[in-house]
């Protein structure tokens, strides 16, 4: 019975028809994959992208070079130096992140008490050498301010949950 | 001996103590901020309550002295509400500015919040801000982070001996200040910063510039001064950062002078970093065997009596064996240690040290001070006698300077003739030292860098003779050096050999031509000028006169860069670790020392620090006993002469600035500017001036 049962739907092609059917059922549904560089995906709030280093709404910087970022990261891949700015207040001197070594964790967001460190949205940062990969204040404060407004909403939004 | 209970454990403490040294002898910790062994008890903190059994309230266990049958109780509810409470209170006023804080990370408000603490606050009204004080380029104040528990003001009354620091205003208005806004003047202030439990009183170089988590570790021997202090050097890669004092009861306690703690800013500066030798009257940069090439073709067929060697004084006694070696392998007997021309000999070792020991200082009863000012040679052998002036029944006699020391003085005279009178016993204090039980005299360079030096060691010996300083069991014939390295090479006996000229001798040589090579080994403070056409070879870690004058520069390292051995005043042997290696291509002084050896074909016999050290041993076996202090047996030295009229004058004229290394720091430019110029009339019109001068 097993070979008939076999041989009929061998020369019937009803596994070929259902393959085809799955096949024309997906042609109406919502496609799920992204044609990527021109279309992306949704992200969480507290997604952890690339560093950016923030200011106050005066411009002055946030970084109060308190080292706990660098303290926290597992991976060691911050370096702060710091010393008394002219006007007497604690600033950096030096503030690098060694991008190659940094593994995402967010601990470093965590650990700043006054949220100067921040991963933010964006991933699109591949380079084609190491060296743009070691990242220094003035890179980390730029992406500071080109992301703002990204950064800042991602913290209203999760601000109920922290 | 009270006998008391303290948690279920029975302890016997010695009568005197409080019921917080009672806990302390079995190990159960009592939080604390006011309350520091080296200070009164003030109390005021109410940190450390306990209960005790039949007191309706917790008592402060830092004032109540312990007593028979107590029961003391330091884990029950009503103590840690007590605590939760206290620490509650002294939160409320305190700024939570940890991130920013300086102490952050070694602070005990921090560590007990967190052990000792309730974890929230129920405080939501403001809090008080206290303006910050000026207490001059050493000490930064931060005074709203203030918890008032006196430490600062109890240092500065008591050891320091500057009745500067006061408290002004009661409870929330109470605020820490010098009463006239200036500057505290002293040689030790800057412990007010280890002392201050929390971040109010900082560091002011340091600020900001590393956090304790990042530092390494090293303990290690200061050579500002001769007194040896114990100290822990932090370093962060290759700087080191600061230096704070580590606790030896026998030498500085816990204390270190300024000098100590902020001269090391001056290791970064000056520094030698590679060999040089001078080509047309210029000096240029060289490899180390272009280097060693341009000595071996001078010295080379040179008469070893036709070279000499100059030690200086932050020279490791590890670099003078080498060094002495190297001498007599080429066949000179010049060489000398006494840079200043001190008049000490090499050959009774009780001659130039400081017998009683520093601890001892606390036994005496009668002191007289001989052509020197310890407050700036010596600054905690100063505060160990104001330690012991507080105890009562101390009497501090000067010959020298009228000096403003930390404690009550009587001065007897100048110079030299009321040396000779006291020790021919028709002084009145003549009389004074007899009767003492345990009488002293500190003899300073200031009365032994002279050309009388000799004779007026030999009238110091007839003093102490003639007066019985020297007892069973008691010598208080005590010789106060400025120099780490003096009395290292005073035992190795880096001294002129048979027919071999000192310091003086060598320089007239030097002028006259009879001397063709001069080897300094971190010789700076001699007349350069005096050199004359000789080949100056100088060995050391800064750019100074010495440098300056060289023909071919060697460099070396500094006390925080190797592992080297220094002897203290005492005559104690200590030995300072490295910390962080020499820059550029400086090495270890006796690796120098070696290497030239065999680039001069005299190769020294030993290629280890082991063997050094073993070699060291050889010289003098008082290098075998490491951290003891040995007794010098009585002997005959000095020599009997006339003496001169001059008075006695200290030879430190600016304490912040004695050495190569000091010289350097920009720091104690700045305290020199602060305190050193004011008092001698130069530099801003106003500087020293208070505030209140029209």
């Amino acid at each position: 019975m097993a070979f008939l049962d076999r041989t009929a739907r061998g020369l019937l092609l009803t596994e070929l028809l259902s393959g085809m059917w799955l096949t024309l059922r997906y042609m109406f549904k919502p496609a799920v994959t992204l044609n990527y560089p021109f279309e992306k995906g949704p992200l969480g709030p507290r997604f952890r992208g690339e560093h950016a280093l923030r200011r106050y709404a005066t411009g002055e910087e946030r970084c109060i070079a308190c080292k706990l970022c660098e303290a926290i990261c597992p991976a060691q891949a911050i370096t702060i130096e710091a010393e008394p700015r002219d006007d007497g207040s604690r600033r950096t001197t030096r503030y690098d992140i060694d991008m190659t070594k940094c593994i995402y964790c967010g601990f470093c967001q965590e650990a700043c008490p006054v949220d100067a460190i921040v991963e933010g949205p964006n991933f699109e940062y591949a380079a084609e050498t190491r060296e743009e990969l070691f990242y220094n204040k003035d890179k980390l404060l730029a992406n500071g301010d080109r992301w703002e407004s990204e950064i800042a909403g991602n913290l209203t939004l999760d601000a109920p949950y922290r | 001996m009270p006998k008391l209970k303290v948690d279920g454990i029975e302890v016997e403490v010695p009568p005197g103590s409080t019921v917080l040294q009672a806990c302390e002898a079995i190990g159960v910790e009592i939080p604390r901020f006011c309350y520091h062994e080296k200070l009164s008890i003030a109390g005021n903190c109410r940190m450390c309550l306990v209960e005790m059994e039949k007191s309706p309230k917790p008592i402060a266990s830092c004032a109540m002295p312990a007593a028979d049958n107590m029961v003391i109780k330091t884990d029950t509810p009503m103590v840690r509400k007590a605590r939760h409470g206290v620490m509650e209170f002294l939160l409320i006023n305190h700024p939570l500015d940890c991130p920013i804080c300086d102490q952050g990370g070694e602070c005990d408000l921090q560590d007990q919040a967190m052990a000792y603490g309730r974890g929230d606050s129920r405080y939501g009204e403001m809090k008080r801000a206290v303006k910050d004080k000026n207490m001059g380029p050493l000490v930064k104040t931060i005074m709203t982070r203030c918890i008032h528990c006196t430490r600062c003001i109890r240092f500065a009354g008591e050891i320091a001996g500057v009745e500067e620091l006061g408290a002004t205003g009661r409870g929330e208005d109470m605020e820490i200040a010098t009463y006239l806004e200036k500057a505290l003047d002293s040689e030790l202030s800057a412990n007010i910063i280890d002392l201050c439990p929390v971040g109010a009183l900082t560091s002011k170089p340091y600020a900001f510039n590393a956090r304790p988590w990042e530092l390494r570790k090293t303990e290690s021997i200061d050579v500002m001064d001769a007194v040896g202090s114990n100290i822990r050097i932090d370093a962060r890669g290759a700087e080191v950062m600061r230096v704070l004092p580590r606790l030896n009861e026998a030498v500085n306690e816990e204390w270190i002078s300024d000098k100590s703690r902020f001269a090391c800013d001056g290791l970064r500066r000056q520094r030698l970093d590679r060999p040089y030798v001078r080509h047309d009257g210029k000096l240029q940069e060289a490899s180390w065997p272009e280097a060693f090439e341009a000595i071996r073709a001078r010295l080379g067929g040179l008469a070893g009596d036709r070279i000499a060697a100059i030690a200086g004084d932050l020279a490791c006694a590890e670099s003078m064996v080498a060094l002495k070696d190297l001498l007599a392998a080429l066949g000179s007997p010049h060489l000398d240690c006494r840079q200043d021309g001190a008049k000490l000999p090499a050959a009774s070792r009780a001659a130039y040290l400081f017998n009683s020991t520093i601890a001892g200082i606390e036994q005496a009863d009668a002191i007289v001070l001989v052509g020197t000012n310890p407050r700036w040679e010596a600054p905690l052998v100063n505060a160990r006698i104001r330690k012991r002036y507080l105890m009562g029944g101390l009497k501090v006699a000067v010959i020298g300077e009228k000096l403003a020391l930390t404690y009550k003085i009587q001065h007897l005279g100048a110079g030299p003739e009321t040396l000779a009178e006291l020790a021919a016993g028709h002084h009145p204090f003549a009389e004074m030292l007899k009767a003492a039980k345990k009488p002293m005299l500190i003899l300073g360079q200031g009365a032994l860098a002279r050309a009388d030096g000799a004779a007026v060691l030999a009238t110091a010996r007839q003093l102490a003779e003639s007066c019985n300083l020297v007892r069973e069991g008691w010598n208080g014939f005590n010789v106060l050096h400025m120099a780490a390295a003096r009395v290292g090479g005073l035992d190795l006996g880096f001294v002129p050999g048979n027919g071999g000229r000192d310091v003086a001798g060598i320089l007239d040589g030097a002028s006259s031509g009879a001397i063709e090579a001069v080897y300094l080994l971190g010789a700076d403070e001699i007349d350069m000028a005096r050199l004359g056409r000789a080949f100056v070879i100088y060995q050391g870690h800064h750019g100074d006169a010495g440098a300056h004058r060289a023909d071919v520069i060697l460099p070396g390292a500094a006390y925080t860069e190797k592992n080297a051995t220094y002897v203290n005043t005492e005559g104690r042997v200590q030995l300072a670790r490295i910390a962080t290696f020499p820059p550029g291509e400086a090495r270890e002084d006796w690796k120098v020392l070696r290497a030239l050896s065999d680039a001069l074909g005299r190769r020294l016999p030993y290629d280890t620090l082991a063997a050094v050290r073993k070699r060291l041993v050889e010289v003098n076996p008082v290098f075998a006993s490491v951290d003891a202090v040995a007794p010098a047996g009585w002997g005959a030295f000095g020599s009997a002469g006339a003496m001169g009229a001059a008075p006695f004058v200290s030879p430190v004229r600016n304490f912040y600035m004695t050495d190569p290394i000091s010289r350097s720091s920009q720091t104690m430019a700045e305290c020199t500017e602060a305190f050193v110029k004011p008092k001698l009339g130069v530099g801003k019109p106003d500087a020293g001036k208070t505030g209140t001068h029209g």
